[in-house]
């Protein structure tokens, strides 16, 4: 019964979507006040029913309820409660439910917290929301029904093994909190084009969106990054998987919105620029959401695809992404051009950072594509019509996307010390004196003291110390404590605005996160040994030993441990049970890497094969202070919710908006 | 500067990092792409020792011999060609015969594939693609029975949402 409600909340949520899509924007073209407010209500009712139906589906699966087709695929009696609830999303029908839940609470938010935005541009935000929520859940409900019911069988099929772990529970989420948030500014982008009204306000306003969205993007893919490095038992923690990405790919562009609406909204300049930053930053995450799945682009993450799902998907990314350009080009002209600004100042070093991170998300696009173009192309000169099959590796990425990256760090504590307008590069460049004194004497210490290594490493952990110490340089200037002494310092430290604070917490994120990346990437030492009972093996200063073979079974699998001590200088510090389980419903194994903390590094453990002579195989990594590449994602993230919570950032704030309300109803 | 002179640096500029961005691409694409074949094109293009090629293909029955320490051997096979590969380390948890794996590697010239990296997906069932293209074509696909069942609702090897 509640399996069947869910499935009718969802054709209601549907009916009202359609709804959305039209008066609205019909109230909004008419000027009928009464028409637009409709929007307000079809919204709420939308992300309510949607609700409901997501909850049914959560319903089936908390209780095993096998006559729900895929509740039975994907679900087992035994898997623990925390999985059953989890594996609702760990599936494609049931993720895209949770996808269009989220669009729909976004879609919610803003006719909540919107009520100061101009009534106009509301409408027709709530619209092109409503154009979303219609497109996707006529996917859902003609090729992705999660409700489909059959004769219930005894037993569920078990979700996939690698999937049962508390990294599901979190890291899809967040992800399509990710994506999903850059509807909104995708939503404002259209909406501003179809008025042709596009000012500094509309910058003010799109900005908390964009910097929610790019936050639970950074922690998704944070996540993600994590979730594959202990789960998988590759030790690897990004792999330029098109998966991956597809995540980069708006990861990157919206970076770039948020620093483009910066100016936009201090300036009124670039404008067309951030515009159509929005669109793309969306398209990217359409695209990260859905080219995977339908089947156009393969990696190692894909799982086999229907046919009939890849056509309606690339249909939809048509529609959307066409459509919105197509406006765009159709509108851009009509947009004035913004304020003036010297080539160095704030407005330019954000400019740079955006020409920078465009063009690095544009050769990732290249990579990930290219082998898709390469086949069509091969393809459609053959005589046999057979394509040639290329893969793009992480080289490419490695060589084109790191190199891009280097001006961008390097101009990164430099943008934020200079001034608006006309800049003062020489004064800047004196206030970071310091700074790079640091940086080249961590490179000197470096080369000094690590062996081994590449020979290039060093100006990487110099580059890493540069963008820390010069994340914070600006937080030491404004505080002045060489001048005013400690007690005031701290006073103006204090005093700052948020935004100051999240700025600098931001960068220093990734300059934490560099350093990380430099040293695992450059340092990490691997060994892999076949080790008898007692027999020890070396890495880094540590010793593993390996005590015998252990069981290690759970609710609804079977495994078996190796049980080893870590040893420093002959004194056990540590042990580890790396394992490899078998899920006997899916005729399944896993492997179970054990991962041993030692300050910021890790020793890292997967067990192979046991040998017929009880002897087991094991791949051992020392992988020093790889943790930092996720507490720096950790810091940015935190600088994100600390600016998000600046009451000038806040989007339901009546002085700022009354202004505007009232010069559109001047204008009307 | 004047706005003119602004907008000629600006253009500069973004052609500068622009054709860098080209410049590098053009170069990785020399080391960083692979070209991914079945036995039967590996055998027909014969690559030098030194191309990095992607074999993909199912691991015959019966052919996976473990030598010494993690040293393991086995064939590839497309139903037509097979080819012997051998590998130095920890195969994937889901590698096993009659699977569809991808290798990495290269073709020595006694016709022995060296691979260092064997990926095996996360789904049971699995093909790599074109695989299943080329098996059908050569009249050796088995595999219509399941795919079959598990289409009914909406294909059973099932596309995830996560991605690790």
């Amino acid at each position: 019964m509640t399996v069947e409600l869910g499935h009718m909340a969802l054709i209601l949520a549907f009916a009202l979507a359609i709804a959305q899509s039209i008066l609205p924007v019909l109230g909004a073209a008419r000027g009928d006040s009464r028409l637009m407010a409709t929007g307000d209500v079809s919204s709420v009712g939308i992300c309510l029913f949607i609700g409901i139906s997501f909850a049914a589906l959560v319903w089936a699966y908390a209780t095993s309820d096998f006559s729900v087709v895929n509740v039975w695929q994907n679900s087992h009696s035994l898997k623990p409660m925390l999985f059953k609830i989890t594996g609702t999303w760990g599936n494609h029908e049931g993720s895209m439910l949770l996808w269009v839940l989220i669009l729909a609470v976004f879609a919610a938010a803003v006719s909540v917290f919107g009520k100061s935005l101009p009534e106009k541009l509301r409408a027709n935000v709530q619209g092109v929301q409503g154009w979303m929520l219609a497109t996707f859940l006529l996917f859902i409900l003609l090729t992705s029904n999660p409700f489909l019911r059959q004769v219930a069988p005894m037993e569920g099929q078990d979700l996939n093994p690698i999937l049962q772990d508390i990294g599901l529970a979190i890291h899809p989420p967040m992800l399509y909190l990710g994506y999903v948030g850059f509807s909104i500014t995708f939503a404002f982008a259209i909406a501003a084009l179809m008025e042709g009204r596009l000012d500094a306000a509309w910058a003010r306003w799109v900005r908390p969106w964009a910097l929610a969205a790019w936050l639970f993007l950074t922690a998704g893919i944070s996540m993600g990054s994590y979730w594959a490095y202990y789960e998988l038992g590759w030790g690897g923690w990004w792999f330029w998987d098109p998966v991956e990405n597809a995540s980069l790919l708006p990861w990157l562009s919206g970076t770039a919105l948020l620093h483009s609406a910066l100016v936009m909204e201090k300036r009124d300049a670039l404008k067309i620029w951030t515009v159509l930053l929005a669109i793309l930053t969306f398209s990217l995450s359409l695209l990260g959401t859905f080219l995977v799945r339908s089947g156009v682009l393969t990696s190692v993450h894909t799982f086999a695809t229907d046919p009939s799902r890849g056509l309606f998907i690339l249909a939809i990314l048509a529609l959307f992404v066409g459509g919105a350009l197509f406006l765009f080009v159709l509108r851009a002209n009509s947009l004035q051009a913004g304020g003036l600004f010297a080539p160095v100042s704030r407005e330019g070093a954000l400019v740079l950072n955006n020409i920078l991170l465009s063009t690095a998300a544009a050769t990732v696009l290249v990579g990930t594509l290219y082998p898709v173009l390469y086949e069509a192309v091969t393809s459609a000169l053959s005589p046999t019509g057979e394509g040639a099959k290329i893969s793009v590796g992480p080289p490419f990425f490695n060589l084109t996307f790191g190199p891009l990256m280097i001006p961008l760090l390097l101009a990164m504590p430099l943008g934020p010390l200079l001034a608006w307008k006309r800049g003062d590069l020489l004064g800047v460049a004196q206030r970071l004196m310091f700074v790079l004194g640091a940086a080249i004497l961590a490179i000197i210490l470096a080369y000094g003291f690590i062996e081994g290594g590449p020979i290039l490493a060093p100006l990487g952990i110099g580059l890493a110390v540069w963008l820390i110490l010069g994340s914070l340089a600006e937080l030491w200037a404004r505080a002045n404590f060489a001048k005013t002494g400690l007690s005031v310092g701290l006073r103006r430290l204090a005093g700052l605005p948020k935004t100051a604070w999240s700025t600098a917490g931001a960068h220093l994120g990734v300059g934490v996160m560099l350093l990380g990346i430099v040293m695992v990437t450059a340092y990490e030492t691997e060994t892999v040994a076949t080790l008898k009972p007692g027999e020890s093996v070396k890495i880094n200063s540590y010793e593993v030993r390996f005590d015998g073979l252990v069981p290690a079974n759970g609710s609804n699998f079977t495994g078996q441990g190796a049980n080893l001590a870590i040893l420093r200088n002959g004194v056990e510090v540590d042990r580890a049970l790396p394992s490899k389980r078998f899920y006997p419903a899916r005729q399944m194994p896993t492997t179970e890497a054990a991962i041993n903390a030692f300050g910021p590094s890790h020793l890292y453990i997967s067990v192979g094969d046991v040998l017929q002579d009880g002897s087991v195989a094991l791949r051992i990594w020392w992988k020093p202070w790889v943790t930092l590449i996720w507490f720096g994602t950790i810091i940015m993230v935190l600088a994100g919710f600390y600016s998000l919570s600046d009451r000038r950032l806040r989007i339901g704030l009546p002085q700022q908006a009354r202004k505007p309300t009232k010069a559109d109803a001047h204008a009307v | 500067m004047n706005r003119k002179g602004i907008r000629l640096m600006w253009i500069g500029v973004i052609g500068a990092v622009l054709s860098t961005a080209v410049g590098l691409s053009l170069f990785a694409f020399q080391s960083g792409i692979s070209f991914a074949m079945s036995p039967s094109e590996l055998r027909e293009a014969s690559p030098d020792p030194d191309q990095r090629v992607r074999l993909f293909g199912l691991v015959q029955q019966g052919s996976v011999q473990r030598g010494e320490g993690l040293n393991v051997s086995f064939t590839l096979g497309d139903g037509a060609v097979t080819v012997p590969v051998t590998f130095n380390d920890i195969l994937p948890d889901l590698f096993r015969e009659e699977q569809g794996i991808i290798t990495e590697g290269s073709l020595r010239p006694d016709g022995t594939f060296v691979a260092d990296t064997v990926l095996a997906k996360h789904d049971e069932n699995y093909m790599p693609a074109g695989m299943a293209e080329k098996l059908k074509k050569d009249g050796h696909w088995k595999g219509e029975a399941s795919a079959g069942q598990s289409g009914a609702y909406g294909a059973k090897p099932r596309e995830q949402s996560n991605d690790g």
